[in-house]
């Protein structure tokens, strides 16, 4: 069973969420940090990192005593990674690479007529595997600089296994790394605030499920702040609420120097087994 | 002309809210909202359209059954999985590179133009605001920010504007690099916690790699004055300056509720810091 934690907006809970849901479970469990731009989990969950992968994507290198500057690795590629100067009577030719650009989709090498374009990997992040007590833990790591998160996702995703209850903490927002890190999952939770900015990203989240086919229910976080139009969308829209966390100091204090809710107050594991009850009945569904 | 960006790695740490201060104290400006794919800042400046345009990335392969042979050759070679074993393409997997349609022996394959999104000019109380709408569940955010980000430059340049405000997006990917290549300034706005700490230092060394000045204001600071402190000798550290700290408030939410922002809503503690951490920024930046 795979599990994810989204949400619209960010810094609405759900790390917060993620680690208490995934540490309620222990063994038996997975949790997969998606969010590789600025990934937390390991924050809470504090594994003893076992193994490290680096993740690469095939990028286009040239060898320009093979190249005859024809150009159709220039035509083939839509990402602009490739810029070929013809030869002239003065000069000879060239081309040029963008590597940070490439998708490394290796259209330009299995085009190249004369075998001028080898692919070699460029490392665009990295991925670290371990364990805190039973739970096995998995993060990546975009690297600075980098544009693409999804590839990166993608291979995290490939550890998930499937005998295991999979937690997955999504980035936050509704574009590519969200669908992405969303994709294939039995269930996926929204945390959201009930604030006129919570909502509207929920809204946007909403749609974004719809669209994807996976059932979805919402954890509202700071229930208490806020107004109660969080409460009415879910209600017209028959959207189930499977848990409400109250805004508290004493969850902020504790969510600030890193521990996760069912440590800083065990009276939560409850809730969190609780939570974990109603996901399977909503799948039941 | 100056650019400003507010950003933060983690989201929810108070961007929008500090853009819409931003928006309401400088003078002469023009905003961008560049977190196109979870937008906010209109519920505070309450825009009214005045364009409208479509935003057009991106392709899609789309594989004509009339013509498919059915070879194979196209699956064997897409990199994304994103051809079914019918033949199906999926919109989602697909990266719209057109390998496959560039090596279809029978060209079955067609390229198909996305339209990702909208974007927008809007007159809002306090000046001229770009600001966009990405599809749902689409890609390339990164060109829908570079356009609203264009064309906010553009405005300010034809009504001669001192400033464009940026509201940009949280993480440090497609969409961030978008929205702070090329400012005067990059404004980190954290929060006192390991996780926002954590993120901010993924955010400026990213602000660095692309040679951006940058510096942060921690909000919510008194909720961890412990984390705040490791947070301020990080800056000094790192050679980033403080641009301010801002104290948990209530009125924040209430004012949001209401749809305004704290510098309209109240004259309390929390403006006159905004206002200070304004002030600042903008004599530095003149």
């Amino acid at each position: 069973m795979i599990i994810s934690v989204a949400s619209g907006k960010g810094g609405t809970g759900k790390t917060t969420v993620s680690t208490s849901l995934a540490l309620s479970i222990g063994k038996d469990a997975q949790i997969l940090d998606c969010d590789v731009e600025e990934p937390n989990a390991h924050i809470f969950i504090k594994p003893k990192i076992e193994k490290k992968e680096s993740v690469s994507i095939p990028v286009p290198k040239i060898d320009e005593s093979k190249c005859v500057f024809c150009g159709k690795c220039q035509e083939a590629c839509v990402y602009n990674v490739i810029a070929v100067i013809p030869a002239t009577s003065e000069r000879s030719g060239k081309t040029l690479t963008f590597q940070e650009l490439c998708h490394g989709c290796g259209a330009c090498s299995y085009l190249c007529p004369v075998g001028a374009i080898k692919e070699v990997p460029r490392e665009t992040g990295i991925i670290e595997m371990g364990y805190a007590g039973d739970l096995e833990f998995i993060h990546g790591r975009l690297n600075i600089g980098e544009a693409m998160a999804p590839p990166l996702i993608r291979e995290v995703k490939k550890k998930i296994d499937k005998n295991k209850t999979v937690i997955i903490d999504a980035p936050p927002g509704t574009s590519c790394p969200v669908i992405t890190s969303i994709q294939g999952s039995d269930y996926c939770l929204l945390v959201t605030e009930p604030t006129p900015f919570g909502l509207n990203d929920l809204v946007l989240a909403v749609e974004v499920l719809k669209e994807m086919n996976v059932p979805f229910g919402v954890v509202i976080n700071r229930a208490d702040l806020g107004d109660s139009k969080t409460e009415e969308y879910c209600e017209k829209e028959n959207i189930p609420i499977l848990m409400r966390v109250p805004f508290n100091k004493e969850i902020a204090q504790s969510y600030s120097k890193g521990i996760p809710i069912i440590e800083g107050m065990p009276e939560y594991k409850r809730s969190f087994e609780e939570l974990l009850k109603k996901i399977k009945e909503e799948m039941k569904k | 002309m100056k650019q400003i960006v507010v950003i933060s790695g983690k989201g929810g740490t108070g961007k929008t809210i500090l853009t819409a201060s931003f928006a309401a104290l400088a003078k002469n400006k023009v905003m961008a909202d560049c977190d196109v794919d979870a937008a906010d800042l209109h519920l505070l400046l309450a825009p009214d359209i005045k364009e409208r345009q479509m935003f057009k990335s991106g392709h899609t392969a789309v594989i004509d059954k009339n013509i498919c042979i059915e070879c194979g050759k196209c699956r064997e070679l897409c990199r994304f999985d994103a051809i079914s074993e019918d033949f199906i393409v999926d919109p989602v997997s697909c990266e719209g590179c057109a390998f496959c349609s560039n090596i279809c022996p029978v060209g079955a394959i067609k390229m198909e133009e996305n339209t990702t999104g909208e974007w927008f000019v809007s007159d809002t109380r306090f000046g001229p605001m770009v600001h966009a709408k990405l599809g749902i569940a689409e890609e390339n955010s990164g060109k829908l920010v570079s356009l609203v980000r264009n064309k906010a430059r553009d405005i300010a340049e034809e009504n001669g504007a001192d400033w464009v405000i940026i509201d940009g997006s949280p993480g440090i990917g497609c969409p961030v690099i978008a929205s702070i290549s090329g400012v005067d300034c990059a404004l980190v706005v954290t929060e006192p916690t390991m996780s926002g700490l954590h993120d901010a230092d993924r955010v400026i060394q990213v602000a660095k790699h692309f040679k951006v000045p940058v510096k942060l204001v921690i909000n919510k600071y008194d909720l961890n004055e412990d984390m705040s402190e490791q947070i301020e000798n990080y800056c000094i550290e790192k050679n980033v300056e403080l641009s301010g700290k801002i104290g948990f408030d209530e009125n924040i939410v209430k004012a949001m509720v209401e749809g305004k922002t704290i510098i309209e809503y109240s004259d309390g503690k929390t403006t006159n810091l905004i206002k200070g951490i304004w002030e600042k920024l903008s004599r530095v930046l003149v």
